[in-house]
């Protein structure tokens, strides 16, 4: 995970000089610091969890901008890792991509799959800001309201048939708000997601005699601190297909801007019970690097 | 909506096809004073304007905490002075000021923030509109600004959330200077 940290970091300094030769007028970066949120685990940008209608990318609406993130979170019989990245173009229309992997480690053998079994989906993005203005448009509670949708496709795709899963891919839509209320120091943002996914597609699509789409709510509230450090939690919550206990995800977290390139969030998440095991507490830490 | 999304691509394109952007090293001629104001010394005479406080851009806070919370006409003082001068040092941003009158923009911002912090002054400029006519202004130029006039406000040691809610007050003034 630290080599492709790594990796990604190399490729998104890469972006970085190339933006910085572009034309004077097209601008690679502008954004002011931590306005373009920090990245969710579906590689689109958001608090966390939760996705927010803000565009990826440190760009205006003169510029291309991007970011990279790597995460991973530590449950008390699981581990959670993502990486990926978005690309903003214009402060407009934001593309994805994320790479999730969910490993059982050790609860693998009691759950008969095999120690260290890992479940891997591949998340596709694509976000649009509709209206509304999350930062400028202080004179109005109006807030930015974004579009979009993730198409996933999870492997292991014989295990899920026999957790009881319809489908191995499946297409979210969602529509968030988000919007800065600079006069407060705070931060809100909602989404509601029409979703199939159970533990958000990982564990496949629907389930037996339930291949419908429900609607689901995500919320981020943040205070900000200083102009690098935010403090927030988030809730999510979650589609119950398989007749197996799906809980609502909560989280408190740190999110802190490095300087205008690199951000860090720590994070205390509470994603309930998850296939059968209880309690699944625990830190999650996530390095993003924008541009 | 995807018409919309269209349009909206090409407002976005549409400055970057027209503007020739000017080959580096082609920076604009630095101000100088032609015609002297009788009433501001030291100052280029502007032509004659409607004086209106609606020209500040905003509307003040009530009661003098604010005016208070960035340390009244000193404070005001030095923020906008280092504003200034970080902008004018910052080569982002500071061809933008070197055909500008800035002993008038120093005297106008001040005027400005004190009129918005309810430090009781009258703002006695143009309004946002006409005073950023024609520079072209990007998001990124206002940014920009904002990055200087927080780090003043730090070295001024204002609170953060004092600062925040004054920025929210200058915010909504990007639809009216950013021009591309």
């Amino acid at each position: 995970m630290q080599r492709r940290l790594a990796v990604l970091l190399g490729a998104g300094m890469l972006l970085c000089a190339t933006g910085a030769k572009a034309d004077s007028d097209l601008r690679p970066s502008g954004k002011l610091l931590l306005t373009e949120g920090v990245s969710d685990i579906e590689g689109s940008a958001g608090g966390g969890v939760a996705t927010w209608a803000v565009i990826g990318g440190y760009e205006t609406r003169d510029g291309i901008g991007a970011n990279v993130h790597a995460t991973g979170i530590q449950l008390k019989d699981f581990q959670f890792r993502s990486w990926g990245g978005a690309v903003g173009f214009y402060d407009r229309v934001e593309l994805s991509y994320a790479h999730q992997e969910f490993d059982t480690q050790g609860t693998g053998l009691k759950l008969g799959l095999g120690r260290g079994f890992t479940f891997s989906q591949d998340v596709y993005g694509a976000k649009v800001k509709v209206l509304g203005d999350a930062v400028y448009a202080q004179d109005s509670w109006v807030p930015q309201v974004s579009v979009g949708a993730n198409y996933k496709k999870a492997d292991q795709s014989a295990v899920l048939n026999f957790l009881g899963a319809r489908d191995d891919s499946g297409v979210d839509w969602y529509v968030a708000a988000t919007k800065v209320y600079l006069d407060q120091s705070l931060v809100l943002s909602g989404a509601v997601r029409a979703t199939k996914a159970n533990q958000t597609g990982l564990l496949g699509f629907g389930g037996s005699g339930n291949d419908n789409y429900h609607a689901e709510f995500e919320g981020s509230a943040a205070l900000l601190l200083s102009k690098r450090f935010a403090v927030g939690a988030e809730y999510r919550t979650k589609p119950n297909n398989l007749g197996l206990k799906e809980d609502d995800w909560a989280t408190v977290f740190a999110a802190f801007a490095i300087n205008k390139t690199l951000s860090v969030t720590a994070a205390y998440v509470d994603l309930g019970e998850i296939a059968t095991f209880k309690h699944q507490n625990g830190a999650y830490l996530s390095l993003q690097a924008g541009f | 909506m995807i018409k919309g999304l269209m349009l909206a691509g090409a407002v976005a394109l549409a400055p970057l096809a027209v503007v020739a952007a000017p080959a580096s090293g082609d920076h604009p001629p630095p101000f100088k004073i032609e015609h002297p104001s009788t009433q501001y010394p030291g100052e280029e005479e502007v032509d004659a304007y409607k004086h209106d406080p609606a020209n500040a851009g905003t509307t003040p806070f009530e009661g003098d905490r604010m005016w208070k919370a960035f340390h009244e006409q000193a404070g005001v003082d030095h923020v906008v002075d280092e504003t200034v001068d970080l902008s004018l040092a910052d080569p982002r941003i500071s061809d933008i000021f070197k055909s500008h009158d800035m002993v008038r923009l120093r005297r106008t911002l001040k005027e400005q923030f004190c009129y918005i912090l309810g430090g009781g002054c009258a703002y006695s400029g143009r309004d946002m509109k006409a005073v950023h006519k024609d520079m072209g202004l990007q998001n990124a130029d206002f940014n920009a600004l904002v990055e200087h006039l927080q780090i003043a406000m730090d070295h001024e040691k204002i609170g953060f959330r004092d600062q925040n809610r004054f920025l929210a007050k200058l915010a909504p003034m990007q639809r009216t200077t950013v021009e591309r």
